[in-house]
């Protein structure tokens, strides 16, 4: 699963894998009763893939899941294909080094996109019914964008695929002491099986399963830890007292804009400018509104104000998310404790060592052996797999669509079959999965491809919304501007990543200061080469020749006809719940400043 | 959903069940032979109460969403 939230989560989690392996002990001993639950899973996942084999026979089907899925299952699908595992644990860890502040990548780096997802771009996405964002480039742009940004899609996709399942094989030999070989084969020819058998419709059915256990899972973890902690106020008075006797660092946990005024003023080094503009726009937009592994999950949606909706309540889930990452991850820096009934300090992936002997990103499968006896210790497990799997399978069902019509059908094999289609997206979907595979081992062997790879996705995403925005939005954009604007914005990415990388002095240009960190780098990137591609797209339309009013119908506001929606009660109607959508937003936010 | 198809929520009410009927029956037999499982709070028997919530929930969307019923 990658996107805004794996690309950070992933540098820290399983990335300083070395750190892991240092860990002689598993966390946690899994009672029959445990692996019954997992077993369970699997079986589930498997018989849905038998069973919605036969719902996959025409490529509408198996790549668009017939385009049948309600606003609540493409909703929740949306939000789950995110909510990897990874990101819980990365997340979690976050939290307990740096505070509340980590929730921003929850609430203003993903509710603003996903609102202006389904209200303002979901209806061009839809109206066109293009089958992918590269399908959607091509009928703005032309070939030349299109494939540029299928191929750039796929290659990454099955990239992130194979990164992330290498990590996942990292955490579940930390966790449960799983030997590395058998956690890859088994849950990717699990992913492959169901994948192949049942496309988009399968996934999409996994991500909800998952969603469903990931809450049933791990909502107990933050439930106890409040009890143990006295609440809220309980848990504050505790830190507090603790940061008064020197047990914890310094700083403020609790408030998410307090400490942004300057880079040095927070442990992220990052300036409320880079939070707002740069994750909160550059990235969060361009990983919610154009990256296809989440869009495809609301193109299946079974009408316009489906497709329309689905965004809106998957931001009400997203925006509770924190409670099951961020929370635990705080009250583990007053509940955790040595078995000598010290309290226990979590360390950085590189200095973990025997008297420190667990990083921050174990923070979470701590606080679940913590708090959970047999059988639910096995439905949290169950969950970190789940979310992996699902992952996975969003990535190989996003990477067979892209493959079969974005590459496969304009570049090699125009005319085929309909069945054809489908079958090549069958074995896209093995081909992927084996890829990842090759990639995992890869990635092994050589740890430090892994942040190669991650860097190389940051690069195409940003740039694509520039473009898509221009095009989405702005009559005059022409082909020409959409291509070199891509690829201009592109190139501007890779640029400023090898500037820093190769003088670091150039961070205090890119990230407007010396004081900045990593993250706060990667938003300013983001930013710039936005700002770059849309800029570029402008200068190349203003001197190339526009497409006429009627090629741009149904790609481009102004020149497209959005059909009337039928009246619905209000509670119904999807801009009153996107408006509440905002005043809750808006409300954690104050109640967190 | 497709056609004559078993819905989403069928299958996330079965698994639901399941899961609750087995942490619930754990829970129950530790409540019941006073053997507190070797983690923080269990005096407060999580199982018992979080598996009968797993199990009512699920059964409420087992049967809501049963295969041929409107409500799917």
């Amino acid at each position: 699963m990658h996107g805004l939230v794996s690309l950070s989560t992933l540098a820290q989690g399983a990335g300083a894998k070395t750190g892991m392996f240092l860990a002689t002990e598993a966390l946690a001993h899994l009672a029959p009763l445990d692996i019954l639950v997992i077993a369970v899973y699997f079986a589930m996942v498997i018989w849905i893939g038998f069973y919605l084999k036969g719902q996959a026979n025409t490529s509408e089907e198996f790549f668009m899941a017939g385009r049948e899925m309600t606003a609540w299952i493409a909703g929740l699908s949306f939000v789950s294909a995110n909510l990897g595992s990874l990101e819980l644990m990365g997340w979690a860890g976050s939290a307990y080094q740096y505070g509340i502040l980590a929730a921003h990548w929850y609430w203003i780096g993903a509710i603003p996109a996903m609102l202006f997802l389904g209200m303002v771009m979901m209806p061009f996405y839809y109206v066109c019914k293009t089958h992918s964002v590269p399908g959607y480039l091509k009928l703005r742009y032309g070939q030349g964008a299109s494939v540029v940004s299928a191929i750039s899609f796929a290659f990454m996709t099955v990239l992130m695929s194979g990164v992330n399942m290498f990590a996942m094989a990292v955490v579940m030999k930390v966790v449960l002491g799983w030997d590395l070989n058998f956690s890859i084969i088994v849950s990717s020819m699990a992913v492959a099986l169901y994948v192949a058998l049942g496309g988009l419709r399968s996934a999409i059915f996994n991500e909800v399963l998952q969603f469903v256990l990931i809450w049933g899972g791990a909502l107990l973890v933050p439930i106890l830890g409040l009890v143990e902690a006295g609440g809220w106020n309980g848990f504050k008075a505790k830190l507090a007292a603790n940061m008064a006797s020197g047990l914890t660092p310094h700083g403020d946990y609790t408030h998410m804009w307090r400490s942004l005024d300057h880079f040095s003023n927070n442990p992220m080094g990052i300036h409320w400018t880079g939070i707002v503009f740069g994750l909160g726009f550059a990235i969060s937009f361009g990983y919610w509104t154009t990256d296809f592994l989440v869009v495809q999950r609301v193109l299946a949606a079974q009408n316009l104000r489906s497709a329309r909706m689905a965004p809106v309540i998957g931001s009400f889930f997203k925006m509770a998310v924190p409670f099951i990452v961020i929370l635990p991850g705080l009250l583990g820096l007053v509940v955790l404790h040595n078995a000598d009934g010290s309290l226990m300090h979590l360390v950085g992936e590189n200095q973990v060592s025997a008297a420190h002997p667990y990083s921050y990103n174990e923070v979470l499968p701590l606080m679940l052996v913590r708090y959970c006896a047999p059988g639910l210790l096995g439905l949290g497990v169950t969950a970190l797999i789940a979310g992996f799997m699902s992952g996975m399978a969003g990535n190989v069902s996003a990477f067979s669509a892209v493959w079969t019509y974005d590459i496969y059908q304009p570049l090699i094999n125009k005319n085929a079959r309909d069945e054809h289609y489908v079958t090549v997206g069958r074995w896209a979907t093995i081909l992927g999965v084996v890829v990842s595979i090759g990639t995992a081992y890869l990635v092994m062997n050589a740890a430090g491809i892994m942040d190669y790879v991650q860097a190389l996705f940051s690069f195409f995403i940003s740039p694509l919304l520039g473009v898509v925005l221009m095009g989405m939005f702005w009559k005059r954009a022409t082909k020409a501007g959409g291509f070199w604007g891509l690829l201009i914005g592109t190139l501007t990415s890779v640029g400023l990543w090898a500037w820093v990388k190769l003088v670091p002095s150039a961070l205090r240009y890119v990230a407007l200061s010396s004081d900045a960190k990593a993250m706060a780098e990667d938003m300013y990137r983001a930013l710039w080469s936005v700002i770059v591609s849309v800029l570029v797209t402008f200068v190349v339309s203003i001197f190339t020749e526009p497409k006429s009013e009627a090629e741009l119908n149904g790609v481009v506001y102004g020149a497209t006809k959005l059909p009337t929606e039928e009246p619905v009660p209000f509670y119904k109607n999807e801009w009153f719940w996107c408006v509440i959508a905002i005043i809750a937003f808006l409300a954690l936010n104050i109640y967190f400043w | 959903m497709h056609s004559s198809s078993i819905s989403i929520w069928f299958f996330i009410g079965l698994l639901l069940t399941i899961y609750g009927v087995l942490i619930f029956g754990y829970g129950l037999y530790d409540l019941v032979s006073g053997n507190l499982p070797h983690v923080v709070l269990a005096k407060l028997h999580a199982p018992v109460w979080w598996g009968g919530l797993m199990t009512a929930l699920g059964l409420f969307y087992l049967i809501k969403f049963r295969p041929g019923h409107e409500g799917k």
